[in-house]
């Protein structure tokens, strides 16, 4: 079962881009992507925890601002030849409101 | 009927005469090749890096079975000739085909001579020749551990460090007290032979072999003195025999070597010869070099231009191991009444030595700094007085003065007819013109054209900064082929020629009209088109802020802790106490930890974080600062100097130029960041000679000099021109940066633009074309009216707040 928290509308955050929910233990990034699909992820490059959300968005992958490696955003992995991952949360859009399960890290690394 | 052509012996030598032959008569013979190993024409020489896990067999075949085909050839591989009936006039092969000729060329090559002692026939003893040689010790390196190679020479030292490569654990056993002593003096001999030690080689010298011993297997070496060693695989490289059996029983005169005269004929006229197994005036080569000058005078001949000679060769020597540069020509050991010039640092392991008669190089040695040996072996071979050189020829053809630019610098200065690559004598004018005439852009280009680098590879360097130099003066015909990403397939020029003539004047655009593969681009081709469409549509397009690297989005440069920095503009570095003031009380209120005066002449603010940014900028917008754009691909800074009010060395205005400038340029965004300085008098205090625009101001006027910078490639300005107005300063400066903008590469600093389309191109177009410099200065004030907005005071006022505030969460 999900445990749906209430983020905020869509349209506050750019496409092709991010905002960052700060909780107690950590930030979350959640990127928007052209299609309009979003996903949630740990803010923390599996590199040297650069902060993804200030990466450039493509595709369902972002580029760390630090040393450009690529991550996933679906499975919060990195790709091509680097290795490492990051944990990502479910996410959800309903009528226009983004959807976050905060509780439920879907990939624990 | 065409006359019929037989090569025995598909080798470099034999094949390289028929490539040779086909350019000058693609349709006088029909040609038959017989090799008696499986495979098509491949680089031997290449065997060593495939030994050493470097290359494959596949990255070394020089003619595919396609190139026979293609050329009519027929190709019999693994089929040897066993016999020549000269008097029917066929040869006879070993699965017992019979072939006609009217004329046969001979490459046979040689064979690894085999010492004489017993149990040289055992398994496990092996020569290194060929492919099969190579297969054999790689499948021992994968069996067994001890290795024995006898031979310290060139091919030995390469099979011992190829052998290391693969685990195994080598022993060198030589005759003499030096390695490679037909290529090396003592010292450069000894410098070597620790470089090996240190990797693990470990040697037995003057150490004579007595017997292979082992039961079928060989399973060690005894020597002279009676010690032994243990050996799983011995490789003998003592040295190489022509090989002649086919020849001789032919009864074409032979010695040591097939003879043949300058024609490359042998004592029957029908029957030519080239390669290893030949001997031409007594000598037999063993290098590559020397038999492709024999190929191109046999293929002179077959073709029936018959005026080419072949009068013997000077040879040099590179030893083929990753990491050693080792260089050796002519005579090394100095003779009696011999003068030597000797350059030796040990601590940095170089070492060279020329030795001189009669104010001429006769041979050269060189340990650790291999740059200038084709230089020197070019003085060498063409008799030149150095006289006039000998203070600083160890130093190499350019002086100590030059920084940084290897390669390039030194191969700028190289006369057309020096020779780049040794093995296939290629020179620099024929690489240039193969370039120039062909359209060549990659060195597999040049490669594939001239042969240049197609051998050992050791000039490959040498070629790509011709190609560089060469394909940027010959830039506007020949635009590079790079793509800008694995997105496309387009090249940086492409892209932009498309965007302007097509008028795209946004993303989508771009992508759909230049068939993008990837829906969003990527963080590589994003900025550079958001770059490039900014450039070209000011007016027009709409900043895409999600296609910038964060500092320009955020305006601030990113820290390693994720906090930001701020730096305030200072137009020409001046301020005033009230400017201090602001600052300092901005410092003070967001808890500014570290403060700096920069390189620039302004004041970095350090360890802000993002979320003050905005009301920091705020503050400092207040009073009356614009962003420094210190964090941007865009104009940085004019640094200035003291100048003519305070200056007693001053002669113009320098420090309110500087500001003019930075009025005149601020806010322009660029391939990548653009610094300038103004400096009162040629003392230069300013530094404007290392800028990618900077202004020495004289008595007569301004001096404008162009594409310099710092960093890790200092490159010092070329000078551009000199003006006599301040005006003409602005008009001149203005120009540049937007041919700069316009043409450019995104990421590519003025310093690699200009060397890349050469300075005769950009005063083709910024001096010498007065409407056109006019028109550029036009376009880029046009550009700068809406560039100049300041990005902080936007952003102060609430635009892209987003960017900036984290998402506040209900009940988090
Ligand atoms: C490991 C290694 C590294 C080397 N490194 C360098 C280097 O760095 N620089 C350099 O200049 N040189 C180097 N050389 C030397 C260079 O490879 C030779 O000089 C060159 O290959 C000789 O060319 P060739 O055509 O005379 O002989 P090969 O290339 O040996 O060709 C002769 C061919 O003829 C075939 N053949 C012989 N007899 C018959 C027959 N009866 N019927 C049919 N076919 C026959 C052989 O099988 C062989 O394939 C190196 C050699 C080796 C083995
Ligand atoms: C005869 C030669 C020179 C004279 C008379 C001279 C004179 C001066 C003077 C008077 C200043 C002080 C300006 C000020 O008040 O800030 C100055 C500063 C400076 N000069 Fe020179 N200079 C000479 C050569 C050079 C050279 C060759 C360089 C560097 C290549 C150089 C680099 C500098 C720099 C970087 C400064 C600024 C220092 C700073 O304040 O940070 N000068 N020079
Ligand atoms: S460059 Fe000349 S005018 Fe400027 S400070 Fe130096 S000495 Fe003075
Ligand atoms: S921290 Fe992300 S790539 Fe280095």
């Amino acid at each position: 079962m999900n445990d749906w928290t209430r983020i905020a509308p869509l349209d506050e955050i750019p496409r092709l881009g991010a905002r960052v929910i700060k909780t107690d233990t950590m930030e979350i990034a959640v990127f928007r992507t052209s299609s309009d699909e979003v996903f949630a992820i740990n803010n923390a490059c599996p590199h040297k925890q650069g902060p993804l959300s200030e990466g450039i968005v493509h595709g369902h992958a972002v580029t760390c601002p630090l040393h450009n490696w690529n991550i996933d955003l679906a499975s919060g992995e990195a790709l091509g030849p680097d290795e490492g991952c990051t944990n990502t949360f479910p996410a959800k859009v309903d009528d226009g409101i983004v959807y976050i399960d905060l509780k439920h890290s879907a990939r624990a690394c | 009927m065409k006359e019929r052509l037989v090569l025995v012996g598909n080798g470099m030598a034999g094949v390289r005469a028929l490539e040779e032959l086909l350019k000058y008569a693609p349709d006088l013979y029909d040609i038959t090749v017989f090799g008696a190993e499986p495979y098509p024409n491949y680089n031997r020489i290449m065997l060593s890096p495939v030994l050493a896990g470097e290359k494959t067999i596949d990255d070394i075949i020089l003619n595919s079975r396609d190139w026979y085909d293609e050329h009519g050839i027929e190709l019999h591989t693994g089929d040897a000739v066993v016999a020549i009936d000269r008097a029917a006039r066929k040869v006879k092969t070993e699965s017992g085909r019979e072939v006609g000729y009217d004329r046969l060329l001979l490459a046979t090559g040689s064979e690894p001579f085999i010492i004489p002692v017993p149990g040289a026939d055992k398994d496990g003893v092996l020569g290194f020749r060929d492919i099969a040689d190579v297969d054999q010790m790689l499948e021992a390196a994968r069996r067994y551990k001890k290795a024995v190679v006898i031979g310290g020479g060139l091919l030995g030292l390469e099979a011992a460090n190829g052998l290391m490569k693969n685990g195994m654990d080598v022993t060198v056993v030589h005759l003499m007290d030096i390695l490679m002593e037909r290529q090396l003096d003592r010292p450069a001999a000894e410098l070597l032979k620790a470089s090996l030690e240190e990797r693990g080689m470990k040697f037995l010298m003057e150490a004579q072999t007595s017997e292979i011993l082992g039961e079928d297997r060989v399973s060690g070496v005894r020597f002279a003195d009676g010690s032994s060693i243990d050996a799983d695989l011995v490789v003998m490289a003592v040295g190489i025999r022509p090989n002649i059996a086919l020849a001789e029983q032919a009864g074409i005169h032979c010695e040591r070597g097939v003879v043949v005269n300058d024609t490359m004929q042998t004592f029957d006229p029908r029957v030519y010869a080239v390669g290893e197994c030949v001997q031409h005036r007594g000598v037999c080569y063993g290098l590559v070099a020397p038999l492709f000058e024999q190929a191109k005078v046999a293929a002179n001949h077959l073709a029936r231009i018959g005026i080419a000679r072949y009068e013997g060769s000077v040879t040099s020597t590179k030893l083929k191991v990753t990491g050693i540069d080792l260089f050796s020509a002519g005579e090394f050991n100095e003779g009696e009444g011999d003068e030597t010039l000797v350059l030796q640092d040990p601590a940095q392991g170089v070492y060279k030595k020329l030795v001189i008669r009669d104010n001429r190089i006769k041979g050269a040695v060189m340990y650790g700094d291999t740059m200038d040996g084709t230089w020197y072996f070019q003085l060498l071979r063409e008799g030149t007085d150095i006289s006039d050189m000998r203070a600083t020829i160890l130093f190499g053809q350019h002086d100590v003065g030059d920084a940084g630019h290897g390669d390039a610098a030194r191969v700028a200065s190289l006369s057309d007819d020096a020779e780049i690559c040794g093995c296939n004598g290629v020179c620099k004018g024929e690489i240039i013109d193969a370039i120039q005439t062909k359209g060549l852009f990659t060195l597999d280009d040049v490669k594939a054209h001239t042969k240049a680098a197609s051998s050992c590879g050791s000039c490959a360097g040498l070629v790509e900064a011709l190609l560089a130099s060469t394909v940027g003066e010959g830039y506007d015909a020949t635009p590079s082929k790079k793509a800008v990403c694995g997105c496309t397939e387009h090249s940086h020029d492409e892209v932009i020629q498309a965007i302007r003539e097509h008028e795209l004047k946004d993303m989508r655009a771009v992508f759909d009209f230049l068939d993008w593969k990837t829906p969003d681009g990527c963080a590589t081709c994003r900025p550079a088109l958001n770059y490039y469409l900014l450039a070209n549509w000011p007016a027009e397009y709409q900043d895409d802020a999600r296609s910038r690297f964060i500092n320009e989005r955020a305006h601030g440069n990113i820290q390693k802790d994720g906090t930001y920095s701020v730096v305030p503009r200072m137009f020409g570095g001046l301020c005033t106490p009230a400017d201090l003031r602001a600052i300092a009380d901005v410092a003070e209120k967001y808890q500014v930890p570290e403060m700096k005066v920069t390189g620039g002449q302004r004041i970095d603010l350090f360890g802000v974080k993002k979320e003050d940014l905005p009301a920091m900028w705020k503050d400092l917008t207040d009073a009356g600062f614009v962003s420094g754009h210190a964090y941007g691909k865009a104009m940085r800074t004019v640094k200035t100097c003291a100048g003519k009010t305070w200056c007693r060395f001053g002669t113009q205005n320098s420090t309110a130029l500087g500001v003019r400038l930075e009025e005149l340029t601020w806010g322009s965004w660029m391939p990548h960041k653009f610094k300038l300085a103004v400096s009162g008098c040629p003392r230069n205090c300013a530094e404007a000679t290392i800028k990618d625009f900077g202004v020495v101001c004289v008595d007569s006027g301004y001096e404008l000099h162009i594409g310099g910078n710092g960093g890790i490639k200092v490159r010092v300005t070329d000078l551009l021109c000199k003006v006599e107005s301040e005006e003409e300063v602005l008009e001149y400066c203005g120009a540049f940066i937007q041919l700069y903008r316009e043409e450019a590469h995104y990421l590519e600093r003025t310093a690699p633009w200009v060397e890349r389309v050469s300075l005769g191109y950009i005063k083709s177009r910024v001096l010498d074309d007065e409407e056109g410099r006019k028109a550029l200065y036009e376009r880029f004030r046009i550009g700068q009216r809406f560039a100049q907005v300041d990005p902080w005071k936007q952003r102060a006022e609430g635009a892209e707040a987003y960017e900036f505030q984290p998402l506040e969460v209900a009940g988090q």
